[in-house]
């Protein structure tokens, strides 16, 4: 650590600070900004922007600048829907994750020291494949041939329900995104989950705590910045994910990343893409804000 | 009938004995300390007290009742952890209600008795902290207040004091007795530092490689310890080798090795040619000039070799002519005088008939 506040220590602390907040800001800061200010321009004819300051042609305003893009992105009710679909989506596959990997996270923290590392190895291993191979794969699993479609259509038949169509729908959707983030919270849960002193448990058992106090009194509570870090890392990349919809969805399955894809791809309107990635970000500014803010210290107090 | 009951309790780790055929009684109200070197299986036997471990043979009884197939949670003993083990994320308040609200007590009652705990610790006003706003000392009274809070039967502590520094763990103490007094609940507690045991307990176990070597109270565990073990790991002691020349009711005479015969109180089950120790604390044991008249008859003559002034008093160790060195402890009593003696000296030394203690091997 570095204490007190003398010349040195303050020169010190900007060259380890300094390079960090240097990428923050060309790698963020620069682009939303750019991003901003394309929300603003007029789509060229064949793609791309229309020139700025055109003062002939311009039919918007001096500049070319506009806000057009924002008053159409709040006239259209459908905008709004595919947000908070996407929304849906998102704390969905988060709430699923969470729910799936913190026994994971748990046996993993408490099975033997030399055991763990080759558990955590495997959790990440997914990795090693190619991220569109591994979806891709999904749709084989989840196609109307397959062994798994063939077992829950059974299980459902024998209970008088009718066959449904697993892939294609939001289902696979949220099959995709929970598989694809899952080590996102397993991680994260773990590195918080492994830390714990086990004495702090032996302590509650002493003091009259029955397995689920024990769990809901301590280990729970404790772990609160582990969830919200694992969280951040499910929900913020879903909301993003443009490749598991277009693959395994069907076509009323559109999220806010594949509308952002296809002003920029498709239909070539890079204002009004540059307007809905700044809602995104404003969206996801603003949820991350109040989780940390119910994430403070003086809440849960891992501090 | 005693509070609990420990009946030949034997705990296995592999071919490693850890706690081998212990026996105790601990009577309601009674501070007993289980003290012996790191290893020697103290926390193991207190957490098979506490139920986290089981015995492979023998009992626990709590009131007559074996708690055999009763777990911690249900136990009505409370453990004070050595890293105290309070939770992180609660107030001193919260800390101190949680035994009570697992106990299903109500609020009400919570609250007059969380405050009624952290009064008697002196924390009134700690309340709203977190255990990582305390000192040491502040976590170490958050814990007893949080063990004793809900009344258990029993009070377990491992080491409680081990992390405290050595002025704040004299103050330890003395609260730790007070508050035993005052709530009347039967502590076992655990050290291995010997002073701590003598200051604190009622009875003291002395423990060894699983084993108890004697329990008995302090003074007679200090003043004659049953054996080598003991008389070794229990404060300063010199020992000599001796054997048994005679056995009288009233004391025994020995025969020391280039000293000639030393007399010693009598001790049970000693027969003349017994081989042994002779052992003498060194506050027994009187230094004087070596012209001096000494009127005592364990009176030797021998040479300074060195000593060692802590302030209040001096420990001198002398070399007897047989080439066994026995210390001799004089208080600095006289005013300015850092010592009485100069290494090389030549002096006497010498001791009371009835003091020392004859141990055989
Ligand atoms: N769970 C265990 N597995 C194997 N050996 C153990 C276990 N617990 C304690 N031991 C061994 O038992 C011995 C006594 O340990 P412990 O009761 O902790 O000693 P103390 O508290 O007196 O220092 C030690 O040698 C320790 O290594
Ligand atoms: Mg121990």
């Amino acid at each position: 650590m570095i204490k007190g506040n003398t010349k040195a220590n303050r020169t010190a602390k900007w060259l380890v600070s300094g390079p960090p907040l240097l990428f923050l800001l060309v790698f963020f800061v620069a682009p939303s900004l750019i991003m901003l200010f394309t929300s603003l321009r007029l789509p060229g004819e064949f793609g791309g922007l229309a020139p700025i300051a055109a003062p002939a042609e311009a039919v918007h305003g001096e500049y070319g600048l506009t806000l057009e893009t924002y008053q159409f992105f709040f006239s259209d009710i459908l905008y709004a829907e595919i947000f908070l679909k996407s929304f849906a989506v998102a704390a969905a596959s988060t709430l699923i994750c969470l729910i799936m990997a913190y026994p994971l996270a748990l046996l993993i923290a408490r099975s033997e020291k030399r055991f763990r590392n080759l558990m955590v190895l495997l959790v990440v291993l997914p990795f090693a494949s190619n991220f569109l191979i591994r979806i891709y794969a999904w749709m084989i699993i989840l196609g109307p041939e397959s062994v798994f479609s063939h077992f829950i259509n059974a299980f459902l038949g024998a209970f008088g329900i009718a066959p449904v169509t697993l892939l294609f729908s939001p289902f696979a959707v949220l099959v995709g995104m929970v598989y694809v983030h899952l080590p996102f919270m397993v991680l994260p849960l773990y590195t918080n989950l492994e830390k714990h002193d086990p004495a702090l448990l032996d302590a509650a058992q002493d003091l009259g705590a029955n397995a689920w106090q024990r769990f809901w009194r301590v280990t729970w509570p404790l772990s609160l910045p582990g969830v919200f870090s694992g969280a951040a890392l499910v929900f913020i990349p879903v909301l993003g994910m443009f490749a598991v919809p277009d693959i395994l969805g069907g076509t009323g399955d559109i999220l806010i990343g594949n509308l952002i894809k296809d002003q920029f791809l498709g239909t070539r309107d890079w204002p009004f893409g540059s307007t809905l990635s700044i809602m995104l970000t404003l969206a996801v500014l603003a949820i991350t804000g109040l989780a940390a803010w119910f994430a403070r210290p003086a809440t849960i107090a891992e501090r | 009938m005693a509070l609990l009951e420990i009946h030949n309790v034997t705990r296995r780790f592999g071919d490693f004995t850890a706690v081998d055929n212990v026996s105790i009684s601990i009577k309601a109200g009674e501070f007993f300390t289980l003290l012996g070197p790191s290893g020697c299986g103290k926390t193991t036997l207190l957490r098979m007290i506490a139920g986290f471990d089981l015995p492979d043979s023998g009992q626990i009884l709590l009131d007559g009742k074996d708690m055999v197939g009763t777990p911690p949670e249900k136990r009505p003993i409370h453990t004070v952890f050595q890293s105290y083990a309070l939770f992180p994320h609660m107030t001193v308040a919260d800390n101190i209600a949680f035994p009570l609200k697992m106990a299903g007590t109500t609020p009400d009652e919570i609250r007059s008795r969380v405050r009624e705990a952290m009064d008697d610790v002196r924390l009134s006003n700690f309340g709203n902290r977190f255990p990582q706003e305390l000192s040491g000392g502040q976590k170490q009274r958050v814990a007893f207040a949080r063990g004793l809070v809900n009344r258990p039967r029993l009070l377990l502590l491992d080491e409680p004091l081990g992390a405290l520094d050595a002025k704040l763990r004299e103050e330890m103490q003395i609260e730790l007795i007070n508050l035993q007094k005052e709530r009347g609940v039967t502590f076992v507690f655990i050290t291995h530092a010997q002073n701590e045991a003598l200051a604190l307990s009622h009875r003291i176990a002395v423990m060894n490689q699983g084993k108890i070597e004697q329990l008995d109270e302090p003074s007679r565990i200090y003043g004659f310890p049953r054996n080598r073990f003991v008389a070794d790991f229990i404060g300063k002691i010199s020992i000599m080798n001796a054997q048994v020349l005679e056995t009288a009711p009233s004391h025994l005479t020995l025969s020391v090795a280039g000293l000639g015969e030393v007399t010693a109180p009598s001790k049970e089950d000693v027969k003349v040619g017994d081989t042994g120790v002779l052992a003498i604390r060194p506050e027994q044991v009187r230094i004087s000039h070596h012209a001096e008249e000494v009127e005592l008859k364990n009176h030797f003559i021998g040479k300074v070799q060195g000593f060692l002034y802590v302030g209040d008093v001096t420990t001198y160790i002398v070399e007897l002519p047989n080439g066994a060195r026995i210390e001799a402890l004089l208080p600095n009593s006289a005013p300015g005088r850092a010592k009485f003696f100069e290494a090389g000296d030549p002096v006497a030394v010498s001791w009371r008939h009835d003091a020392g203690t004859f141990l055989n091997d």
